[in-house]
């Protein structure tokens, strides 16, 4: 089997109210040494193949379709056996 | 009330043709909650046929409008509107926005309309990170679209919001696109609630057939409920559609 991990972040050029209010609240901690926040979602995704090209397909036909929304979203993702 | 033709002057044609009803069907998803306004609305504004029409639903052929309400379809998991817009429903009103018929997506709806890429742009979270639930000032930007027409351009209505992502998003080249082609159908007008690009409230598609908002009309028929400003986006539309059919069935 392999597992895909997916991580879907909000472009960089649009913006993101989260990031900006948990970069404030960082900053009112004190942390200054932190420039931005961006968040985004993490998804893990266990396939019942072992064929990594063909998953590779599947799973950017997923984030194409579902997984996000490229209007205002980047994805990219990992492959691992388990 | 008086009579309903001194109401609707389009109705005053009842004595001298037959005039169709014009069937609307208000989409129910799991997780929709403004579905009983908007029925509501269609019912005591318009006094037409009106259906609640299940997600699952494969046939959508009887209905001359759409209305995909507000509310949290499918949780609003993964992003509004994300699962909802691949409900067997949809593949329906794909075919109706294709042939010409009415779409309407309010809040919720305007967000699976985006996913579903039958309007342009996406949604984000609301600047200020809260869910926004009160009257807002609205600026009618296009009044030639089938859903507006019965507004004086400009001029400016109050119609309540009630999202927490409603902070519109498209890319300049959009934009500019939408701005040239008339498609910005509501502004927001004074304070701009959640952020949105270009105070942008409302659009429509090219054709001018789909409209998505994210204020809520059917909240505001009656001024039981604060304002009536909204009647008139319905009256719109069922005149709209008997002046295209009443044309149609002259000839």
């Amino acid at each position: 089997m392999l597992r895909a991990t997916v991580y879907v972040t909000i472009k960089q050029n649009v913006l993101d109210p989260q990031g900006k209010a948990v970069q404030g609240a960082l900053h009112a901690m004190g942390f200054d040494d932190v420039n931005s926040v961006r968040i985004g979602k993490y998804m893990e995704l266990t396939m019942n193949t072992t064929d990594r090209a063909a998953a590779e397909q599947r799973v950017t036909e997923m984030c194409e379709k579902l997984l996000a929304n490229t209007v205002i979203e980047d994805y990219r993702f990992d492959l691992e056996e388990v | 009330m008086g009579e309903i033709k001194d109401v609707y002057p389009i109705m005053r044609s009842y004595e001298r043709k037959v005039v169709c009803d014009m069937n609307f069907a208000v989409l129910v998803f799991p997780g929709s909650n403004c579905d009983i306004d908007c029925y509501k609305a269609v019912e005591q504004t318009l006094q037409q046929p009106v259906d609640y029409v299940f997600h699952t639903a494969t046939d959508l052929s009887k209905y001359d409008a759409i209305i995909i309400p507000g509310g949290f379809s499918y949780g609003d998991y993964l992003r509004s509107g994300a699962i909802a817009r691949f409900a067997p429903v949809m593949n329906e009103v794909q075919k109706a926005a294709a042939e010409g018929r009415y779409v309407i997506g309010i809040c919720n709806g305007f967000q699976i309309l985006l996913e579903s890429g039958l309007l342009p742009g996406a949604m984000r979270r609301n600047e200020s990170l809260k869910f926004r639930c009160h009257q807002t000032k609205l600026r009618v930007e296009n009044n030639e679209t089938p859903f507006t027409h019965e507004y004086a351009k400009g001029e400016v209505i109050d119609i309540p919001i009630a999202h927490g992502e409603g902070n519109y998003y498209c890319d300049e080249e959009t934009l500019a696109k939408l701005r040239a082609n008339g498609q910005i159908v509501f502004r927001y007008e004074g304070v701009n609630p959640n952020g949105s690009v270009d105070d942008i409230a409302g659009i429509c598609n090219e054709q001018g057939n789909v409209v998505g908002m994210m204020p809520h009309p059917e909240r505001a028929v009656d001024q039981l409920l604060g304002s009536e400003d909204g009647k008139r986006m319905f009256t719109s539309i069922l005149n709209a559609w008997r002046e295209k059919h009443d044309a149609a069935s002259v000839r």
